[in-house]
């Protein structure tokens, strides 16, 4: 387990604030935020390769805050794999055996598996700058696992592959977590990896740490503002409330459960906002009225379409309806089916437990 | 930048005078001498033994740079404390130092006025008119080149290799001799080069600390006052052909490191 306790480092541009932070053994950690959170430093302060001006590591029970990094038991990979240049693959992958004490016989089986499994049995001769992205990727690993660490950081490991390898090390990263005792910690500002990959995972901003839980959790629940637009809410907005209804602007909508506060957010994911044509005969101009949201059961409200974003696979579609724009994400199939386009009339609607409450 | 462009034509030109200033007096020195000439001051054993000192006394201001340079070069390459751009400039100062001032200034510390001077002197160690004097003088002038140098090799290797090198157990000095070192070989050798070949022309500050033994440009000045140009040419031509043989051997026998290949 690692235990981080109100960690701060200041590296001038790059800090950690009073961060706190836990890690179960065997976890596949992952920890998500944009360039420049601090996701990198955190790493490199659990490796102890910058100095910490406060707060406490604990790994395994030991208080690891000032040891040297030869003395942690954490294995670090780097986004650029960082090989030894001047290094067969094989012995890239070495590297460490000496330092650490393994049995010959042992450490000769080690490899020997390790080298199968990660198909680089074939590269042993090889020196790095003649690999491809997924095969030093792939020695990076063996590297770090053959002196079986406790921990290992994994430094954006997949944002610097090609999207077709991706996939595989992806795969190949949940394999090698669930047949090894080792606990993984990754960060990444992707948010789909850290969905596909981590038992748990956590937000960071600023130095500091905003959300922890489940993938899963975080995706459907953000705690705040930042986790809610991290994750891909795009829909985000001050709210009032009221029992079981919340109104934003001049807006009145049904929420799934009442709400105890009085004020604070909702967030709806763009994914979950329908766009429907708008009923005929309807003679409401400025489309704020719309149909009694509580009497369908659903939220649903007139609006006229302002902005069409072209997103690759999908589109993004701005809707407003009275002082509010609504995104909402469509398929491009979809969008020729219906016609839509800037300045057309339609009824946005979603569902009461589509809005999240924070 | 196309062929049209007139900056072009003023980047040739200049190219061109440059390359006439350099190398004009340089041929004009090699090819002065007569073969016959050049050959006769081969058999004169004053020429050669100053030519050897010249040789091994900047080879020794370059081993002691690198023995005691390298752990320097590495420190400013790789922290940043306040007052390092202090450091940084105290270590250029031999080179923007007038070269008898150097001679001058050693003299002033190795003297028996001076503390230092004194511990010498017990010792039995002088600077005066010695081989160590120009060994002293030689670093003096030389350490800079070196330091920069290998500075500037240590900034290119990603501290993240040493920091993974950590990660699987390596201590700083295991880390800094299986990674770093390798990896910097050719800059420190590099440096080696720039650090000797400074100290070899010195001239004016090893006059003032050894007019005797000689160094080759001390003796080729001193053939120049005595004799003549005439004189002191076979001697520089020589010293030219040696500095250039064992500089050229030096470039190309450097091992280039695999991954390393530039």
């Amino acid at each position: 387990m690692i235990q981080i306790r109100n960690l701060t480092v200041d590296l001038g541009e790059f800090h950690l604030n009073n961060l706190s932070l836990t890690i179960h053994d065997h976890d596949f950690f992952v920890l998500m935020g944009p360039t420049g959170a601090g996701k990198t430093v955190l790493l490199d302060a659990i490796a102890g390769l910058v100095p910490v001006s406060g707060g406490s590591i604990v790994i395994s029970g030991r208080d690891m805050t000032t040891s040297p990094p030869e003395k942690r038991g954490v294995g670090i990979m780097y986004q650029d794999y960082a090989l030894f240049p001047h290094m067969t693959v094989s012995q890239n992958i070495r590297f460490g055996l000496r330092y650490h004490k393994i049995k010959p016989q042992r450490a000769a089986t080690d490899f020997q598996n390790l080298t199968t499994e990660l198909g680089i049995a074939g590269l042993l001769k090889r020196y790095p700058d003649t690999l491809s992205g997924g095969e030093r990727q792939r020695v990076a690993l063996a590297r770090a696992l053959i002196v079986a660490p406790q921990v290992i950081l994994l430094d954006e490991p997949l944002s610097a592959l090609d999207p077709g390898f991706r996939e595989e090390i992806r795969l190949l990263l949940k394999r090698l977590h669930t047949h090894s005792a080792v606990t993984f910690l990754m960060v990444t500002h992707d948010f789909a990896e850290a969905l596909a990959l981590a038992t748990r995972a956590a937000v960071i901003h600023n130095g500091q740490i905003q959300q922890t839980g489940q993938g899963m959790d975080i995706f459907h629940k953000p705690a705040s503002r930042f986790v809610a637009d991290f994750v891909g809410m795009k829909n985000i907005f001050p709210a009032t409330f009221s029992g079981s209804s919340a109104v934003i602007e001049n807006l009145k909508m049904v929420l799934a459960a009442p709400v105890s506060c009085p004020t604070g957010h909702i967030a709806i994911r763009p994914e979950d906002i329908m766009l429907s044509p708008a009923p005929t005969g309807l003679d409401d101009p400025d489309g704020t009225d719309g149909p009694d949201s509580a009497a369908t059961g659903q939220n649903a409200f007139q609006g006229q379409i302002t902005a069409i974003i072209d997103h690759g696979f999908i589109y993004e579609l701005h809707v407003q309806a009275g002082e509010v724009v609504f995104k909402s994400h469509m398929s491009k199939a979809a969008m020729v089916d219906r016609a839509l386009s800037t300045g057309k009339k339609t009824m946005v609607s979603f569902s009461p437990a589509a809005v999240h409450v924070f | 930048m196309t062929r049209k462009d007139p900056f072009f034509w003023v980047a040739v030109s200049c190219g061109m005078l440059i390359f006439a200033f350099i190398l004009l007096p340089l041929v004009e020195l090699v090819t002065a001498p007569s073969v016959a000439m050049l050959k006769q001051t081969l058999h004169d054993k004053t020429v050669l033994r100053a030519i050897w000192l010249s040789v091994y006394t900047a080879g020794a201001a370059a081993v002691i740079s690198f023995l005691i340079g390298t752990p320097l070069a590495f420190v400013l390459a790789r922290t940043r404390f306040p007052g390092k751009k202090l450091v940084e400039s105290i270590i250029d100062l031999p080179i923007v130092i007038p070269h008898p001032v150097v001679g001058i200034a050693i003299l002033g510390v190795a003297g028996k006025n001076h503390w230092l001077g004194k511990i010498m002197a017990d010792l039995s160690i002088r600077l005066m008119g010695s081989v160590s004097g120009i060994i002293v003088v030689l670093t003096f002038v030389g350490m800079p080149f070196y330091i920069n140098s290998v500075k500037n090799g240590f900034e290119a290797i990603s501290p993240r290799l040493e920091n993974v090198a950590r990660s699987l157990g390596a201590s700083m000095s295991g880390a800094f001799f299986r990674i770093t070192f390798p990896l910097a070989w050719r800059s420190i050798l590099v440096g080696m080069i720039m650090c000797a070949a400074r100290a070899i022309s010195e001239f004016g500050a090893v006059i003032i600390i050894s007019y005797h033994p000689m160094t080759a440009p001390v003796l080729i000045y001193e053939r120049f006052e005595g004799y003549g140009l005439e004189y002191s040419q076979p001697v520089a031509v020589w010293l030219v052909l040696v500095c250039l043989t064992l500089f050229l051997a030096l470039r190309i026998l450097a091992p280039s490191a695999p991954g390393n290949r530039t």
